[in-house]
C-alpha cells in the first residue's frame, strides 16, 4: 500500500510515539500518569470522529460504548477471574455488537434526532446499569487488589496497562488513517457531504453507517476495560458521564473533525489546558466556565479546528496533515 | 390500591403541568428555528435560584418573584441568541448544537462556583385542599394554574400581537418572512427569549416543590426532550399535553415498581419515540 | 426496452403528483420530458431513480422489476442521475467528487481503477485540469459538468438528466448538447428534463410530455410541438409556449 510512504500517514503515529514514550524515559509513575489520560482521550476523540467527522453523525452519548466496554470487561475480571485480554476482547465485542443492533434503528435518523438519541440511549444505559445488581447497581463494583498479583502486583499492572493504551492509540490512528485512505472511507465522506447524493451515486448507506458506528465503538470499549481495571473501580456515574461525551466532541473539534491528526491534537491539548486548570486553586468550575468558552468560540470561528483552518489555508501542508 | 393510585396521579399529573411548562420553553425554540437549546437546563436552574434568592433574601412571595424571574430568563434568552446562536443559525445542526451546550457549560460553572452543589430550598408552603377523598398540596394547584395562564398568555401573544405574528411567520418560512420585511433575527431573538422564560418560570415553580441543587436542571432538561418528543415538535400545546402524560407516569410508574426504573423506563420510550414517530403524538407546527 | 414504467401514481399527502404515468425508453435513445413547471418530472425520476416509492405501477429496468428498489440498488445496476439543483460533495476534490460514481457505481471499482475513471470522465466534460480543487470552489456551470462527471463515471447504461441545461448561456448549452450526444454514441440511453426548448428538441429521438402528473402526449419532436394539448398546456407559461412554437418552427424547417 502506498500510504506508507505518505508522511500524513506517519506523522500522528511518531506524535503519539514521542508522547508515550516520555514516562518510560523519565520512569516517572506521575508522567505516567498524565500521559495515561491523554492517550485515553486520544483513544475516545478518534473512535469518535470516526462517526462524526468521516461520516458526519454527531453522536452525543458516545461514552456509553466505555461504559459498556467498561463494565462487561471489569466484571468479568472482578466477579469472574477471567484474564485482562480476555476482558478486553469482550470489552471490544460487546459494545461492538450493540452498536450493530443500535447502529440499525437509530442511524436512519437524521441530525438533531439522532443525537438526541445517542443521549437518550446514554442516559437509559445508566439507569439501567444502576438497577442491575450482577453489575453492583448503584454502588458499582470494586476490584480485589489480590487480581493485581497476577501481573506481577499492583506497580507493575499499571505499567503493563499503560503500555496497552499506548498500543490502543496506535492501533486507533491506524485504523483512522487506513478508513480515510480506503474506498469504504470515500463512501462516509460522500454520506458525510450530502447522503442523499451519496445514495444516488451507489453508496449503500445503511450498511456503510452501521460498520462506521460498529468501528467507532471498539476502541472505547477496550479502552474502559483498561481504565476500569486500572482504576479498581467502576461506578455507573463514572462510566456513563455525559459530559465526557461532549469533551469527546469539543476534543475533536478543536483539533479538527475528519482528519487523523486532529482529534490526536485537539486531545492532548485539552488534556493539557485541563490539567493546568485542575492545579490551579479555582478548580473545577473554571475548568468547565473555560471548556465552554473554548467550545463557543470553535463553534462560532473556527468549526474546522485547528488541522482545518491550516489545511485550507497552507495547502502545500495537506499532504502532511491528514 | 385506588387508595394509593389516585393521590400519586393526580400528583403526577398537576406536576405534569409545570413539566409541560418547561418542555414548551425548548418546543418553541426548536420549532420557530429549528434549534435544540441544550442550555435548557441550567436555565430552569436559575429560575428556581431566582426565585430563592429573592424569596429568602428579601422576602418576596415566590408568585410575584416569577415575574421577576420571567423577564430574566426572557432577557437571557435574548442575550444568548445574540451571543452564541445567531452567528450558527444557518449552519449544520450540530453548530448550533454545540453552541448551546457551551452555554450550559459556561452557566454550570459559574453557577457551581457561585452556590456550589449543596441543596438549597424555597421553604414555601400553602397548606393543602381537600377534594373529596384527596389531599392537594396548594402549591401544587398553584403552579398548575400558572401553567395553564401562562400557556394562554403565549398563545394570545403569538396569535394576536405583531410580534407574535412575526414569530409565527418565521416559523413558517424564514426566508419569506425576511422577503416580507419582518426583521427575521428580532423575531429569532424573542423567540429564543420567549423559550428561556418558560424554562425560568417552570424552575420558579419547581423550586416551591422541592429542594434542588444547580445541577437540578439536568434532569427536567432530559424530562423536556422526552416530552417534546411525546408531544411533537414545535407544539407548544402538545408540549403541554405530554407533560401531563409524562408526570401521570412518573406519579403512577413507582406504585407498580421501583422508582429507581422510572429513569430507564423514560429514556427507552424515549429513544423508541424518537425512532417510531419523531414527529410526535400530536404533530402540528407551530 | 431499456426501461419500463408502467401505470405509476405517486400521492404527497392529499395531491396527486403522478398519474397513471407509462412510459416505454427505447435502448440508445434520447428521451426529451418536457412539461410545464410543477408537472411532475422531478418527481418522475424520483421514483424511477428509487428515491420516492410509487403508490401503485411497477418499473422494470433492463427487463428486471425494480420497484421499490432503494437508489443504490438502482445505480449499481446500471441507472445514474444528476440533479435540477446540483449536490456536489463540497469538502471533496472534484476527482474525488467523481471517484464516489466509480467506487459505487455499476463497475464497483476499486480506488486505484477509479482514479484512473476519474481523470478520463473529467477529461470528456472538459474539467481535466479541476481534479484537486474542491468541489464548492467550482462555479454552476462548473458544477452542472461535475454533476453529470460523476453520473458517467458510474458506468450507466441508462442516464437521468435534471434540467442540465438551466443557467447555462448559448455556447455553453451548445458544448452540453454535443456531450449528450457524444454519451449517446457510447451506448449511453438518456432521459433528459429539460425546458430549454429548442435544445431539447433538436436533441431527442421522442419526447413525453407531462401536465399536472398526467402523461399529455409523446412522439417524435415535430409530432410534440405541433400537438394542441401541448401547446394548451404551456399556455400558462407564455415564454416556454414562444419557445415550443419557435422550436416547432425550426424542425418544419429542417
Amino acid at each position: 500500500m502506498n500510504w506508507f510512504r505518505r508522511p500524513g500517514f506517519w506523522l500522528p503515529l511518531i506524535l503519539v510515539g514521542l508522547i508515550g514514550i516520555l514516562p518510560v524515559l523519565t520512569g516517572s509513575a506521575a508522567t505516567r500518569e498524565v500521559v495515561f489520560t491523554i492517550l485515553l482521550s486520544i483513544v475516545l476523540a478518534s473512535s469518535l470522529n470516526l462517526l462524526l467527522g468521516y461520516t458526519g453523525y454527531v453522536s452525543f452519548g458516545h461514552i456509553v460504548f466505555y461504559g459498556l466496554g467498561g463494565y462487561v470487561g471489569f466484571y468479568l475480571i472482578s466477579s469472574r477471574g477471567q484474564p485482562l485480554w480476555l476482558a478486553m476482547i469482550a470489552g471490544g465485542l460487546v459494545p461492538a455488537i450493540a452498536a450493530f443492533l443500535l447502529g440499525r434503528a437509530i442511524l436512519r435518523l437524521r441530525g438533531a434526532y439522532f443525537a438526541l438519541a445517542t443521549i437518550g440511549i446514554n442516559e437509559a444505559a445508566r439507569a439501567f446499569i444502576r438497577n442491575f445488581d450482577p453489575f453492583g447497581g448503584p454502588v458499582g463494583m470494586q476490584l480485589n487488589f489480590q487480581v493485581y498479583t497476577d501481573y506481577g502486583g499492583a506497580a507493575q499492572a499499571l505499567w503493563t496497562t499503560y503500555f496497552l493504551a499506548l498500543g490502543l492509540a496506535l492501533a486507533v490512528l491506524l485504523a483512522s488513517y487506513y478508513m480515510k485512505s480506503s474506498k469504504f472511507g470515500l463512501g462516509l465522506m460522500a454520506i458525510r457531504e450530502n447522503e442523499d447524493a451519496a445514495e444516488v451515486m451507489g453508496v449503500v448507506t445503511p450498511s456503510a453507517k452501521t460498520w462506521a458506528y460498529v468501528l467507532s465503538a471498539v476502541f472505547p470499549g477496550i479502552m474502559g476495560v483498561l481504565f476500569f481495571f486500572k482504576n479498581g473501580n467502576i461506578l455507573p456515574g463514572d462510566a456513563f458521564r455525559l459530559h465526557f461525551s461532549i469533551e469527546m466532541i469539543v476534543m475533536v473539534m478543536l483539533g479538527g473533525s475528519g482528519t487523523v491528526l486532529g482529534p490526536l491534537l485537539g486531545a492532548a491539548a485539552y488534556q493539557r489546558l485541563r490539567g493546568t486548570l485542575l492545579v490551579t486553586p479555582v478548580f473545577r468550575n473554571v475548568q468547565l466556565v473555560v471548556a465552554g468558552a473554548m467550545l463557543l468560540l470553535i463553534v462560532l470561528f473556527i468549526p474546522q479546528g485547528v488541522v482545518g483552518w491550516l489545511r485550507e489555508r497552507v495547502p502545500w501542508l495537506r499532504k502532511v496533515l491528514e | 390500591m385506588i387508595g394509593i393510585l389516585l393521590p400519586s396521579l393526580v400528583d403526577g399529573l398537576l406536576l405534569g403541568f409545570v413539566y409541560g411548562l418547561a418542555a414548551m420553553g425548548l418546543s418553541l425554540i426548536w420549532g420557530v428555528m429549528n434549534v435544540i437549546n441544550l442550555s435548557h437546563g441550567p436555565i430552569i436552574a436559575m429560575g428556581m435560584f431566582g426565585v430563592y434568592l429573592l424569596f429568602s433574601q428579601i422576602g418576596m412571595n415566590p408568585y410575584l418573584a416569577l415575574i421577576v424571574v420571567a423577564l430574566a430568563g426572557l432577557l437571557a434568552g435574548v442575550l444568548i441568541y445574540a451571543v452564541a446562536v445567531h452567528r450558527v443559525i444557518n449552519a449544520p445542526h450540530l453548530s448550533t448544537l454545540l453552541a448551546t451546550f457551551s452555554v450550559n457549560m459556561i452557566l454550570i460553572g459559574v453557577g457551581t462556583a457561585i452556590f456550589t452543589v449543596t441543596p438549597y430550598n424555597v421553604d414555601f408552603s400553602l397548606g393543602s385542599v381537600s377534594l373529596g377523598p384527596l389531599q392537594l398540596l396548594g402549591t401544587r394547584l398553584a403552579a398548575a394554574v400558572i401553567a395553564c395562564l401562562v400557556t394562554g398568555l403565549l398563545y394570545l401573544f403569538l396569535a394576536r400581537t405583531r410580534q407574535g405574528k412575526h414569530i409565527r411567520a418565521v416559523a413558517n418560512n424564514r426566508v419569506a418572512a425576511e422577503l416580507m420585511g419582518i426583521p427575521s433575527a428580532r423575531a429569532l431573538a424573542l423567540s429564543f427569549g420567549l423559550g428561556t422564560m418558560l424554562a425560568a418560570i417552570a424552575g420558579g415553580l419547581i423550586a416551591t416543590f422541592f429542594p434542588f441543587t444547580v445541577l437540578s436542571g439536568g434532569g427536567y432538561e432530559l424530562r423536556s426532550f422526552v416530552i417534546v418528543v411525546l408531544g411533537g415538535l414545535g407544539n407548544p400545546l402538545g408540549a403541554l399535553f405530554g407533560g401531563l402524560i409524562l408526570g401521570t407516569l412518573e406519579g403512577v410508574i413507582p406504585v407498580f415498581m421501583e422508582t429507581t426504573w422510572v429513569p430507564v423506563l423514560e429514556f427507552v420510550l424515549f429513544v423508541l419515540l424518537i425512532l417510531l414517530r419523531p414527529s410526535g403524538l400530536l404533530a402540528r407546527r407551530v | 426496452m431499456i426501461l419500463q414504467v408502467l401505470g405509476v401514481d405517486k400521492y404527497f399527502g392529499g395531491l396527486q403528483a403522478l398519474s397513471h404515468v407509462t412510459i416505454d425508453v427505447k435502448p440508445g435513445e434520447i428521451l426529451g420530458l418536457i412539461g410545464p413547471n410543477g408537472a411532475g418530472k422531478t418527481t418522475l425520476f424520483n421514483v424511477i431513480n428509487g428515491v420516492y416509492p410509487a403508490d401503485r405501477g411497477s418499473i422494470k429496468f433492463l427487463g428486471e422489476s425494480v420497484t421499490g428498489w432503494k437508489p443504490y440498488e438502482l445505480a449499481k445496476k446500471g441507472l445514474a442521475r444528476t440533479h435540477q439543483i446540483v449536490q456536489p460533495l463540497n469538502d471533496l476534490t472534484v476527482r474525488e467528487n467523481v471517484m464516489v460514481g466509480a467506487c459505487f457505481g455499476r463497475e464497483n471499482e476499486s480506488l486505484a481503477k477509479a482514479a484512473v475513471t476519474a481523470d478520463e470522465v473529467l477529461a470528456f466534460v472538459g474539467l481535466a485540469d479541476k481534479g484537486p480543487q474542491l468541489a464548492n470552489s467550482l462555479n454552476v456551470a462548473q458544477k452542472k459538468r461535475l454533476e453529470l462527471a460523476r453520473a458517467l463515471a458510474a458506468s450507466p447504461r441508462l442516464l437521468l438528466l435534471d434540467e442540465v441545461l438551466a443557467g447555462l448561456n448559448q455556447s455553453e448549452i451548445g458544448g452540453m448538447i454535443e456531450t449528450i450526444g457524444q454519451i449517446r454514441q457510447q451506448g449511453v440511453t438518456v432521459i433528459m428534463i429539460e425546458h430549454v426548448m429548442h435544445a431539447v428538441m433538436n436533441v431527442s429521438d421522442r419526447v413525453v410530455v407531462l401536465d399536472y402528473g398526467q402523461l399529455i402526449a409523446q412522439g417524435t419532436p415535430a409530432e410534440v410541438s405541433d400537438d394542441p394539448k401541448v401547446i394548451e398546456a404551456y399556455l400558462g407559461d407564455p415564454k416556454l409556449a414562444e419557445e415550443l412554437a419557435e422550436a416547432a418552427r425550426r424542425l418544419g424547417e429542417e
